[in-house]
């Protein structure tokens, strides 16, 4: 009896403990007292508190009554913010960059709109943690390659299913052909570059047109059009019932990209948009918002200034167009708040910069009602550090996702922790060989 | 900027009057009450710098005016030696020589682009040297190149670091097993592999030696002996043994790591840096126990599976532990912010300003041999200054003026959009290029999937 108590013991002590990659997190009431407030859309507040009960943010202010029971986190010399947004990742969907059986964003074919990214989202990645702890909770994952390869989702940085993590919106990703070269070593020639941009640009408004009489034929028989996934999957944006993430960046295929939405009446986010400063007026007259980055990139011309990749979305932003940024990033999403530093360095300015990975992606996704600021009522996905976040020597001191209090664990942390000072060091007798 | 083309005329002038000269430009200028981060002496506060003959001269306060000097008031700004990168593949035109998994005898500095533009991105990011790698293709690779960024100047001759020492690139782990084993169906197609190669590699070149050394007796009694046939590749494994180059070796993990340690080991050669080192802080004890130096990545990881187990931590605890640590770029698009990703050690650790501006000055030009030169602010160094708006560590800090050997290279006060030196006179629009990376270990070896490293 003795030895199987210890047995059963046993077992539980190794399956909770290899079990885990980091730290559990908690839930329950909270309140961030003594703390400055950025809120993002109400200013700054000096020693404020913050309630978090049920998942929410149950109040903001400095006079705030605490509920009994609250475990209460002195955040003096701390300043709380709202967890910040990245517009566009692979997190989730790739684990190791080179192994191509761990990348889950890019589905055979140029039609595959019926793709899920949240379906192939990882909850366990060990990515996820890496990220989180910089103060980055929500992402989009998004599926690429081809012209349509799919939805890409939005998901908080905690959960344990793709369900648990879905932040509530989803969008169509659609690429839209480039006139352009990929990259400095395609090695396609001039013509070939251009005969295969009218090809993707045909392909493009032939499926389009295609959509559309699916659509038609579908509703004159009451839905019952012959089952065609690819199709089907388009509707929804046809309708305007899903936005679409319309990836683009060359100057003429921005402006090429912004007649075929206007012609076609969709409720777009144009994405990457890396030459946006060259058309930005347009942009702006389009009323449709951008999400851009990486901040940190090289210009896409030889001939550019060395610093446009910086400038271009604070040219955007002035000119009047509705800016968030991205990554573009897996591994390093964690370097959000940098890419909005450098944006801010370069012409943005730090309020709007901190705005651009907050509240605009929320309302760019329609989730500004639930994430994006601290205000009451929203949810309590924030994070405490002791300085500017866009800061590099700054720590992260606290961090709620959907109220839950995640520790700032990671595999990363807990490699630093080992090796600091590993025992044991290194050996006192010589190297084997060494003379 | 003015100043600077007519600095530039007359240099070419110069190279037209004598072809042959192969002194490198240098200026006068006198740098006025800015924050000094020497590095290797504290910083000093409203401090000026006088450089004359592109060597800086005197370090102090209120330094006379010389008629003709040039001066720059920095007040306000910070002023930091000119950054270092131990490893980056800019302004050369071929990088990895996929041929066989041993080509010590090539060297990339034989084919120098003084037009890459990339070069004048990093001369606006601060950065006065770079050291061009031969790439990770092959387990000996090829040598590479120290280069000052003199961007501007014609004659590929003009981007030398004088006299740096010679280095060569090893490689270990998953590029030489991917491009020789799995791509050529020859060794190394595993770790065994690699150690096999490397040891092979340096017994010819003690054969080598010692076909020399015999010939080299023999001839003084007899004049009819035969000197061996000179073979470029065993030459520069004996000039390895020797300890008149320095390995740079790309490596991830711990245990290739302590393999290539024994092997140094048993054939008594010290002089090594490990690049990339993903894993390097596993083994921090025995990399400081050895004397071996570490350059490294502020944050990548995860791009390929022996980088899964990575830490962002890993500059901070290799230099905890002893280790002489850089942060290196590997990329045209990173060389241009490495002021930021030193800083990032400041998050991912707790290492000092001076600490985190080491590792892109002084250390990596220990790595490289140069420190008696470069890396830091101390008077008899050559005049490679980097002046920044805020300290070079914030995120707010935008670079102002990049000086090399006294001549101003980037001004931002003055600089035009576009500052190619070369134009393609058949080029109808500037060419669009997409923002993906195109610098990395493993360019010319046709896999693309890691393509960065």
């Amino acid at each position: 009896m003795k030895h199987s108590l210890f047995t059963l013991l046993f077992s539980f002590f190794v399956l909770t403990v290899s079990g885990q990659q980091v730290e559990k997190s908690t839930f329950g009431v909270f309140a961030l007292v003594n703390a400055k407030v950025e809120t993002v859309t109400s200013g700054t507040i000096e020693n404020a508190t913050v309630v978090i009960q049920n998942g929410l943010i149950a109040s903001v202010g400095k006079n705030v009554s605490i509920p009994a029971g609250a475990q209460i986190i002195d955040c003096k010399g701390l300043t709380i913010y709202p967890g910040m947004i990245d517009g566009g990742t692979h997190l989730g969907l790739q684990e190791i960059g080179s192994i191509s059986v761990t990348q889950d964003y890019d589905e055979l074919g140029e039609l595959t709109p019926e793709m899920d990214a949240l379906t192939a989202v990882n909850p366990n990645s060990v990515l996820i943690p890496v990220t989180r702890v910089s103060g980055v909770t929500m992402v989009i994952a998004k599926p690429s390659g081809g012209l349509f390869p799919g939805t890409a989702a939005l998901i908080n940085l905690h959960g344990y299913t793709p369900e648990q993590m879905f932040g509530g919106f989803k969008a169509m990703v659609i690429n839209y052909p480039s006139s352009g070269r990929r990259s400095r070593w395609d090695r396609r020639t001039d013509e070939e570059v251009k005969k295969e941009g009218e090809k993707a640009v045909k392909k493009l408004n032939d499926t389009w047109a295609r959509v559309k009489s699916y659509a038609e034929i579908d509703s004159a028989t009451q839905g019952n059009a012959e089952y065609n996934p690819e199709l089907a999957a388009l509707v929804p944006v046809l309708n305007g019932d899903m936005k679409a993430f319309v990836e683009v960046n060359k100057e003429s295929d921005i402006l090429s990209a912004l007649r075929w939405i206007k012609k076609n009446k969709i409720k777009a986010v144009l994405t990457g948009v890396a030459e946006g400063w060259r058309v930005a007026d347009s942009i702006a007259a389009s009323g449709i918002p951008v999400i851009t980055g990486p901040v940190l990139s090289t210009p896409t011309r030889d001939s550019d200034r060395y610093d446009q990749a910086y400038k271009n979305a604070g040219v955007m932003l002035k000119a009047g167009v509705k800016v968030a940024l991205r990554t573009d990033e897996t591994e390093n999403v964690r370097n959000l708040p940098f890419n909005a530093g450098f944006a801010a360095t370069y012409g943005m300015g730090k309020e709007e910069a901190l705005k651009a990975v907050t509240i605009i992606p929320a309302e760019i996704f329609g989730v500004a009602d639930q994430v994006g600021s601290i205000e009451s009522g929203k949810k309590a996905n924030i994070f405490v550090s002791d300085g500017d976040p866009f800061e590099p020597a700054t720590q992260i001191k606290y961090l709620f996702i959907d109220g839950w209090n995640v520790p700032l664990e990671s595999r990363q942390t807990l490699l630093y922790e080992e090796f600091l000072n590993r025992a044991p060091g290194v050996k006192q007798q010589p190297l084997p060989g060494k003379s | 900027m003015k100043h600077y083309f007519q600095n530039h005329i007359f240099i070419l002038a110069c190279f037209f009057v004598h072809p042959a000269m192969s002194q490198p430009p240098v200026g006068d200028i006198i740098i006025r009450n800015g924050t000094v981060l020497t590095i290797t002496k504290g910083t000093l506060a409203d401090t000026d710098i006088l450089v004359q003959d592109g060597k800086i001269k005197s370090i102090g306060k209120d330094i006379k005016a010389i008629k003709g000097v040039k001066e720059v008031d920095a007040h306000g700004k910070f002023v930091m030696p000119g950054i270092v990168d131990a490893h980056s593949h800019i302004g050369i035109d071929a990088v990895n020589e996929a041929t066989h998994p041993v080509t010590p005898e090539v060297k990339v500095g034989d084919a120098i682009d003084p037009f890459d533009i990339s070069i004048y991105r990093a001369l606006a990011g601060g950065v006065t040297t770079s050291h061009a790698m031969h790439g990770s293709a092959n387990a000996i690779g090829g040598q590479c190149q120290t280069m000052k960024h003199r961007y501007g100047e014609m004659d590929p001759i003009s981007f030398v670091f004088e006299d740096a020492p010679r280095t060569v690139k090893f490689a270990l782990g998953e590029n030489p097993i991917r491009v020789h084993g799995e791509g050529r169906g020859v060794q190394p197609r595993t770790r065994m592999g690699v150690e096999r190669v490397i040891r092979d590699a340096f017994e010819q070149g003690l054969i080598y030696k010692e076909k020399w050394n015999k010939y080299n007796a023999d001839k003084l009694k007899n004049s009819q002996a035969v000197p061996p046939v000179y073979n470029e590749r065993y030459q520069t494994m004996a000039d390895i043994l020797d300890g008149k180059v320095i390995i740079q070796c790309h490596s991830y993990r711990a245990d290739e790591i302590l393999m290539l340690l024994k092997v140094l080991n048993d054939y008594g050669v010290k002089k090594i840096t490990f690049q990339h080192v993903n894993e390097g802080f596993k083994v921090a004890p025995e990399l400081a126990a050895f004397g071996a130096m570490a350059s490294v990545f502020s944050d990548w990881w995860a791009y390929k599976f022996e980088v899964y187990y990575s830490t962002a931590y890993n500059a901070t605890i290799l230099t905890r532990n002893g280790v002489v640590t850089s942060i290196n770029s590997d990329s045209g698009e990173l060389i241009r912010h490495l002021f930021h990703e030193a800083a990032k050690t400041q998050r991912y650790g707790d290492l000092s300003d001076d600490e985190a501006l080491s590792l892109i000055t002084i250390n990596p030009a220990r790595q490289l041999g140069i420190d008696h030169k470069v890396g830091s602010i101390e008077v008899g160094k050559d005049a490679d200054i980097a002046i920044y708006s805020h300290h070079p560590l914030s995120v707010y800090s935008v670079p102002q003026l990049t000086i090399v050997d006294g001549i101003i290279r980037f001004d931002i006060e003055n600089d035009p959009a576009d500052m190619r030196v070369y134009i393609d006179p058949e080029e109808e629009s500037p060419t669009y290029y997409g923002n993906e990376e195109t610098e990395g270990c493993m360019r010319d070896t046709g896999i693309l999937d890691v393509h960065r490293h």
